[in-house]
């Protein structure tokens, strides 16, 4: 006799090749309206490589890149609305660039500086580094949602290596206890730094945790813009009506290193790695717009010219911010800062005068 | 006006909160048709709704983390840990979230919440539920730790601490929850959470404390004046940010310190005390500062605590120790 039964559907639009193995959704019938995805993701790609390059040579702090996820975190960016709050993890610039955060901003945030995380829409969070303590952030967020009775919804990102945490689990129970408008998107990159996805879980899938609490799970290819848009489209629209929370699961795979800290080749060899390129989510993209017409050689080399001079740009910005005064470390710690720690201030900024 | 426990004064303040401002909740395990296990939240469920006080799952470390994400959307949530024992999961959200939101945001997003939970021991309880925890509080930069000792300070720290634009961990001591009953009027007015508190005026030596440990800190005052020794007493009650002011101004004339405190010995505040007392009130001294604390020993079950919880007697001892140096 079985008392539960659960089933985890899998959804993919666009397989490696380009080729369409099911009905688009709507948001996709004109090949054109992919184009923007496609240039978010090129232009994610692009900044991450040149921010790789800028960490190697001295003048970034450690970054992580989203090589090979781009699908995941432009896609659900893209089903958000400005008024959806997005409370994402640490290797979501994707998301954070979709949505208004300039790339001078990102540069500045991972080359040391707070305010990096300023800009953007006002309510959404600022990465979270600690791996999965923002999930309950997410839900705090969606409480206060629905206590408004809005009709808005929060997207909460985390990895693979999220899912094993107690926190991630109580935030879903609670979502899924309280009905929240929130949706969870899991970018399964098979990865925790050097621990891959089979030795983080014998769950069969990642987005069966949900169904333990309460709430439907599902996964969809991550490789596949169009399913993880499509995906969370239907997540958000069911949360902003008030039918509660999802886990979305989307599969993928971490291309690079796992920050610029790290070195992949000590835990898994290149062939591997390169069996997941023939996967990654830009190509079969614009495969698929050009076999649609819609995408050209041209198109594609000025799209690339533009986005290298937009980065170059960025950058020149990013090296020419002045670095803020020792004193600001005081200036946010407090709506007013006590006496105690003025007297700290001041401490510092004798010091800063003394050795100037 | 009406006399109230210390744990009836939580309840007023909350109450008188939640009044006065629609954002402030209530959350916590048990603080809904229960009141609390200890009762702080009795009858705000039936007066505000399940809207506004809720019982959470069973989640510390989301209990917290879920008052982050309220309290950066505008609530002032307040939330219950119920017993200190069980807070340590909660220090993840304080330390990483609650505690930097608004300088890693550079003040774009803010944390107004409150983390109540009951502090210390003397209450017979089981095993983790008696623990003084204030320590790993006071080492976080962009939190305030405050310790009411008093129906009165209770119910003024308190609606402080809630209209605190920035997070605020709240440690009531069990042991006073219905020890004493004192007047307090619900007329909504707050204390400083700036202040170190002179509640016993001496000339002879300091007495500084917080907590449960003012109640011995007290009496053993008391006895000494009996012997002629003027203790003042401090009720530090605002641990982080720490008001040094009065306990300075007070050891320039007394020249003597004993610090009392039910947390263990070692990196507790305590020690904080006695090192800026050295960095700068050190040439007052006549006598070494003197320590009555916990020890640093696992929290004894029941049958040992009132060996473990500084006595008025202990406290008179050091007092008199710091009396031999003339
Ligand atoms: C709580 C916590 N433990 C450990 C780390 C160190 N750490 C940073 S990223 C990471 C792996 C995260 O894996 P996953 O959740 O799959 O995200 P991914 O890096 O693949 O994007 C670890 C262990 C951390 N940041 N936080
Ligand atoms: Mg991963």
């Amino acid at each position: 006799m079985a008392v539960a039964t659960f089933e985890i559907g899998f959804t993919r639009f666009l397989d490696r090749s380009g080729e369409v193995v099911q009905p688009l959704p709507a948001f996709a019938s004109e090949a054109k309206a992919l184009i923007p995805l496609y240039r978010s993701m090129t232009r994610l790609r692009m900044f991450d490589a040149k921010a790789v390059a800028l960490q190697r040579t001295g003048r970034l702090g450690t970054y992580a890149a989203a090589l090979g996820e781009e699908a995941v975190t432009i896609g659900l960016a893209s089903a958000m609305a400005a008024d959806d709050v997005l409370v994402p993890a640490f290797r979501d610039q994707g998301a954070q660039l979709w949505r208004g955060v300039g790339l001078v901003d990102i540069l500045a945030y991972w080359g040391g500086d707070e305010r990096g995380s300023v800009a953007g829409p006002s309510e959404d969070f600022p990465v979270c580094v600690p791996i999965g303590t923002h999930f309950p952030h997410a839900v705090g967020v969606a409480l206060a949602i629905k206590l408004r009775r809005q009709s808005r919804a929060v997207v909460c990102i985390g990895g693979d290596g999220a899912t094993s945490k107690g926190d991630v689990y109580e935030a879903m129970n609670m979502a899924g206890l309280w009905q929240l408008p929130v949706v969870f998107v899991v970018s399964n990159n098979q990865w925790a730094i050097s621990v891959p996805r089979q030795r983080q879980t014998a769950a069969a899938t990642l987005a069966q945790k949900a169904i333990a609490a309460g709430i439907p799970g599902e996964q969809v290819d991550g490789n596949d813009v169009i399913a993880v848009r499509h995906a969370v489209d239907e997540a958000l629209a069911a949360a902003r009506a008030g039918r509660g929370p999802r886990l979305i699961e989307a599969v993928t795979y971490r291309l690079g290193d796992h920050t610029t800290s790290d070195d992949a080749t000590r835990y898994r060899d290149d062939a591997t790695v390169s069996t997941h390129w023939a996967e990654e989510p830009l190509v079969r993209l614009r495969r698929y717009l050009t076999a649609q017409g819609v995408w050209t050689k041209e198109d594609e080399e000025a799209m690339q010219v533009a986005l290298a001079a937009e980065i170059e740009k960025a950058v020149a910005d990013y090296l020419a911010l002045p670095p803020p005064a020792p004193q600001d470390m005081f200036d946010h710690l407090f709506a007013v800062l006590p006496a105690d720690l003025k007297a700290q201030r001041d401490t510092l900024a004798e010091e800063e005068a003394l050795h100037a | 006006m009406p006399e109230v426990t210390l744990v009836g004064a939580v309840n007023l303040a909350l109450a008188r909160a939640m009044e006065d401002d629609p954002s402030v909740l209530v959350l916590g395990e048990d603080v809904g048709v229960d009141g609390g296990v200890f009762r702080a939240t009795d009858g705000l469920l039936g007066r505000f709704g399940p809207e506004r006080v809720f019982d959470t799952p069973l989640a510390e470390a989301s209990i917290a983390g879920m008052a982050v994400g309220l309290a950066a959307q505008g609530f002032r949530p307040v939330a219950e840990i119920q017993f200190s024992g069980f807070i340590y999961p909660a220090i993840d959200q304080m330390v990483n979230h609650a505690a930097r939101l608004r300088n890693r945001t550079r003040s774009r997003l803010s944390c107004p919440m409150v983390l109540r939970a009951p502090n210390g021991g003397g209450i017979r309880a089981a095993e983790h539920h008696s623990e003084s925890v204030e320590a790993f509080f006071v080492n976080i930069p962009g939190l305030r730790v405050v310790v009411p000792s008093s129906p009165a300070k209770a119910y003024g720290l308190l609606l402080a601490a809630i209209r605190d634009p920035d997070p605020v961990v709240f440690l009531e001591p069990p042991r006073l929850y219905r020890a004493l009953k004192e007047e307090v009027a619900d007329d909504g007015r707050a204390l400083s959470l700036d202040t170190s508190f002179v509640i016993r005026e001496g000339t002879d030596v300091t007495l500084v404390t917080w907590g449960a440990s003012v109640v011995e800190a007290m009496a053993a005052a008391d006895d000494l004046a009996a012997d002629g020794v003027e203790a003042e007493v401090i009720d530090v009650a605002c641990l982080k940010p720490l008001d040094m002011g009065p306990i300075l101004a007070s050891v320039e004339r007394t020249g003597r310190c004993v610090i009392v405190h039910e947390a263990p010995l070692t990196g507790a505040p305590g020690a904080e005390i006695a090192a800026r007392i050295a960095e700068r009130g050190l040439m007052s001294l006549v006598a070494p500062v003197q320590r009555v604390t916990g020890y640093d020993t696992v929290m004894p079950l029941l049958r040992l605590e009132k060996a473990f919880i500084p006595s008025t007697r202990r406290v008179i001892d050091a007092a008199l120790r710091t009396l031999e140096y003339a």
